[in-house]
């Protein structure tokens, strides 16, 4: 057994990787600015300096720890330097925390506050004010930028696409796009894993609030919300409940206090998507075309594959997310129900993830005109709305969803973690192969986090291979396998974010913690499992809207409502043909 | 007779070149900065449609193409006039007043705003550290050809006859 000493204490060495996780493991909350634990190192803030004896002062994050080392991470000389680094990052940092969206979750902020910076001995650099970024729904201010580099990591690592990246030299250098292109003109496809993991408030996710509570104050607006499966399990984070709590019943309670006239369920529209999709993925099965089939719930992803893959756009599912699915539904048919015109409803989604807000603005996604959803707010957006409104959230009574949208299965909540559309599909899939009721409906074999896994499933004379990907870069690695004949598969569930939706950007910063991400995952488990249907097909009130609206699955009247087509994107990203049954 | 080696204008980014760069040095990431410097030979810039294609044949983000460009001094992505003047700024040319004639230069061919190419696309004008002829400082090349012992009245001589020469060039 080796070990090594931090601060005169003897720690056991486990295979850590680094000095970094050791001290850690001692107990030491070493600051970090530039280290997160699923991306490569990048070593540039200093931080997280230690001094190890015969060694001198290293950075702890990238060196390997070594038996008998012996570390401190306290000295007069370490506090002094790690307070100087800090200082002369604040000197190129535009330090307006007052107005900052990422102020109260910073981590320049926490550490600053930590090691007492009350005032600066080195002056700001005034000269420097570059432009804010506004194009996108993620807005980049390169003036609060510290060069961490976190966001040039997960851009590039994890989601494999790379929009950003250092550029320039020395003094002059930043972060920033190829050409320094707006970032509505790159490929990012806004699942926001950047801002999320962006210690500052360089990137942060445009705020919408202001648009929210317009509406909700607005008495000629029936404001509608819909909110995603992964936002239930999350929320209380904001509210110091644990991470995996639901609390979809108090969200309801304090949606209705905020002014909203109906509150539904996006899981009610999963359950729809399953059955849409499954009928679609035997109708490829028998005809043997576009296979693999893959998901479309994703928006990340469709504009992905939109850009990076278009020979594989007709293997998408046809299926609308389950957002627009609800949306579609409500200003097609729902409207009409109330006697309402479509635009006199204003519906609101509340999801996880930043890439809805680019979905929602897609020009497929219109009734006579207006937008299927108006606005989409981001879990934390709601929470701050809540704060804003002085709702004790926490203490508030549960309240249901409402019809014709309120009743969802565990097939339709577990789609916000990764896994749980396969498995969905799976537990009507089995259903209709042997038609014999499905009893036991847990897949384990789809369940898990690692970030791309497959499984061969038999269920009677036939055998199902699937994969289920999260994070773009192993959809990338998946694509070429198919590309290459190395991989066969018959249905490819893909999520941009880690874990899935749990994972989305929008969620409670924490987010870019794997062990808040698997317990907000166990949370929508928890879910499924409790509730008192957990097969899509088994919803009584999709049934109901079926023979309402849409006839049977895959009917005209379905695809007009549900479905949509993807187009390929040119270099800048742009989409040049015209929309199908328009000029 | 002029004595200045004038630069081919850039026109578009012929393929071929680029697809015959690619061949020789491969499509490794460690070939980019060779690759890099074939085609700033070529053009003596990095046309962007250029970089947009070796990132998609080197499979490297554009970002981190742009990057690189961007960090080596050698490379520029803004086409060069069809003169470039380099002043040197090294220590004995800054001492012997090298920053003047800089100036002068600027001046004369109507440089604004902190750009370094006029909007004719005629000259470039910029500062390099030391070009290794301190005997001769303030030293100034146009092109290939090096002016040494410069002041700000020799240079605009200088470039008087280079524009009545280019004009009568073309
Ligand atoms: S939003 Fe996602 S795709 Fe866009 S730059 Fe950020 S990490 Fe990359
Ligand atoms: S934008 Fe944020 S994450 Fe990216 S380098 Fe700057 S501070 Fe780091
Ligand atoms: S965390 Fe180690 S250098 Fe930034």
């Amino acid at each position: 057994m080796s070990w090594l000493m931090v601060n005169g204490q003897s720690v056991v060495l486990n295979g850590e990787k680094s000095v970094l996780d050791v001290v850690r493991k001692a107990g030491i909350d070493l600051p970090t600015l530039c280290y997160h634990p699923e991306l490569t190192i990048h070593g540039a803030c200093r931080l997280c300096m230690v001094e190890i004896e015969g060694r001198g002062i290293v950075a702890a994050c990238h060196t390997p720890p070594e038996a008998g080392m012996v570390i401190s991470t306290n000295s007069a000389v370490l506090r002094r330097l790690r307070k100087m680094a800090l200082e002369l990052l604040l000197s190129r940092h535009d330090r307006e925390c007052t107005s900052c969206s990422r102020s109260g979750h910073c981590s320049l902020q926490d550490l600053s506050y930590r090691f007492g910076i009350t005032d600066l001995r080195f002056k700001q650099e005034h000269d420097k004010q570059l432009p804010i970024d506004r194009s996108s729904i993620i807005l980049r201010d390169p003036n609060k930028c510290i060069l961490c580099g976190e966001c040039v990591r997960i851009c590039g690592e994890i989601q494999g696409i790379g929009v950003y990246d250092f550029v320039h030299r020395g003094a002059k250098m930043v972060v920033d796009t190829a050409f320094g292109q707006h970032l509505a003109e790159t490929d990012c496809v806004h699942c926001g894993q950047c801002a999320a993991i962006c210690p500052t408030g360089a990137l942060v996710i445009k705020p919408q609030i202001n648009e929210a509570w317009a509406a909700l104050n607005d008495p000629t607006k029936t404001v509608i919300i819909q909110i995603a499966p992964a936002v239930r399990v999350s929320i209380g984070e904001e509210f110091n409940l644990p991470p995996g709590q639901s609390t979809m019943g108090q969200l309801i309670s304090a949606l209705r206090s905020m002014g909203a006239s109906k509150v539904f369920d996006t899981s009610f529209a999963a359950d729809i998507t399953v059955l849409e999709e499954t009928k679609e993925f035997f109708q490829r099965v028998e005809s043997g075309e576009n296979m693999p089939q893959f998901t479309s719930c994703c928006p990340a992803w469709v504009k992905y594959a939109e850009q990076s893959y278009p020979e594989y756009l007709s293997h998408l599912s046809s299926c609308r997310s389950p957002q627009q699915m609800l949306g579609s539904l409500v200003k097609k048919h729902y409207a009409k129900e109330l006697g309402k015109k479509p635009e006199e409803l204003f519906m609101i989604s509340i999801m996880p993830c930043t890439a809805k807000k680019f979905e929602a603005s897609r020009e497929e996604f219109t009734t006579s005109g207006v937008p299927d959803v108006d606005l989409v707010i981001t879990t934390q957006e709601l929470a701050h709305m809540i704060k804003e409104a002085g709702i004790d959230f926490a203490s508030l009574p549960t309240t249901p969803p409402d019809q014709p949208f309120g009743f969802v299965t565990g097939a339709g909540v577990i789609f916000g973690v990764t896994g749980g559309v396969s498995e969905a599909v799976l537990r009507l899939g089995y259903e209709l192969i042997t038609e014999q009721e499905l009893e036991d409906v847990v897949f384990s074999e789809v369940r898990g986090y690692s970030g791309l896994r497959s499984c061969e499933l038999t269920i009677k004379d036939r055998t199902l291979r699937l994969a289920v990907v999260n994070g773009l870069a192993n959809a990338k690695t998946l694509l070429e396998d198919l590309k290459s004949g190395k991989a066969q598969y018959d249905l490819v569930e893909v999520m941009a974010c880690p874990g899935g939706c749990i994972g989305g950007a929008g969620q409670p910063i924490t987010n870019v913690n794997r062990q808040v991400r698997h317990e907000r995952g166990a949370g929508l488990y928890l879910d499924d499992k409790a509730g008192p249907v957990q097969k899509s097909q088994q919803n009584p009130a999709v049934l109901e809207v079926y023979q309402k609206w849409l006839k049977e699955p895959g009917s005209a009247e379905a695809h007009e409502a549900l479905h949509t087509t993807y187009r390929e994107r040119d270099a800048r990203c742009k989409i040049t043909q015209p929309l199908p049954g328009k000029v | 007779m002029n004595t200045v080696t004038e630069i081919v204008e850039s026109t578009a980014v012929d393929p071929n070149f680029i697809a015959s760069v690619l061949r020789e040095m491969g499509t490794e990431s460690a070939a980019l900065i060779p690759i890099l410097q074939a085609i700033q030979e070529r053009y003596r810039y990095l046309p962007e449609e250029a970089l947009v294609e070796i990132s998609r044949a080197l499979g490297l983000s554009m970002a981190t193409v742009y990057g690189v460009a961007t960090f080596y001094a050698q490379f520029s992505l803004e086409p060069k006039g069809k003169y470039v003047i380099k002043v040197c700024d090294g220590t004995a040319c800054h001492v012997r007043g090298s920053l003047p004639v800089y100036d002068a230069i600027r001046r004369k061919v109507n440089l604004v705003d902190g750009r370094s190419t006029t909007e004719d696309k005629l000259y470039t004008v910029e500062t390099v550290s030391c070009l290794g002829a301190c005997g001769l400082a303030p030293v100034v090349t146009i092109n290939d050809k090096v002016y040494g012992q410069m002041t700000a009245e020799a240079i605009r001589l200088i470039i008087d006859t280079l524009e009545q020469e280019g004009i009568t060039d073309d």
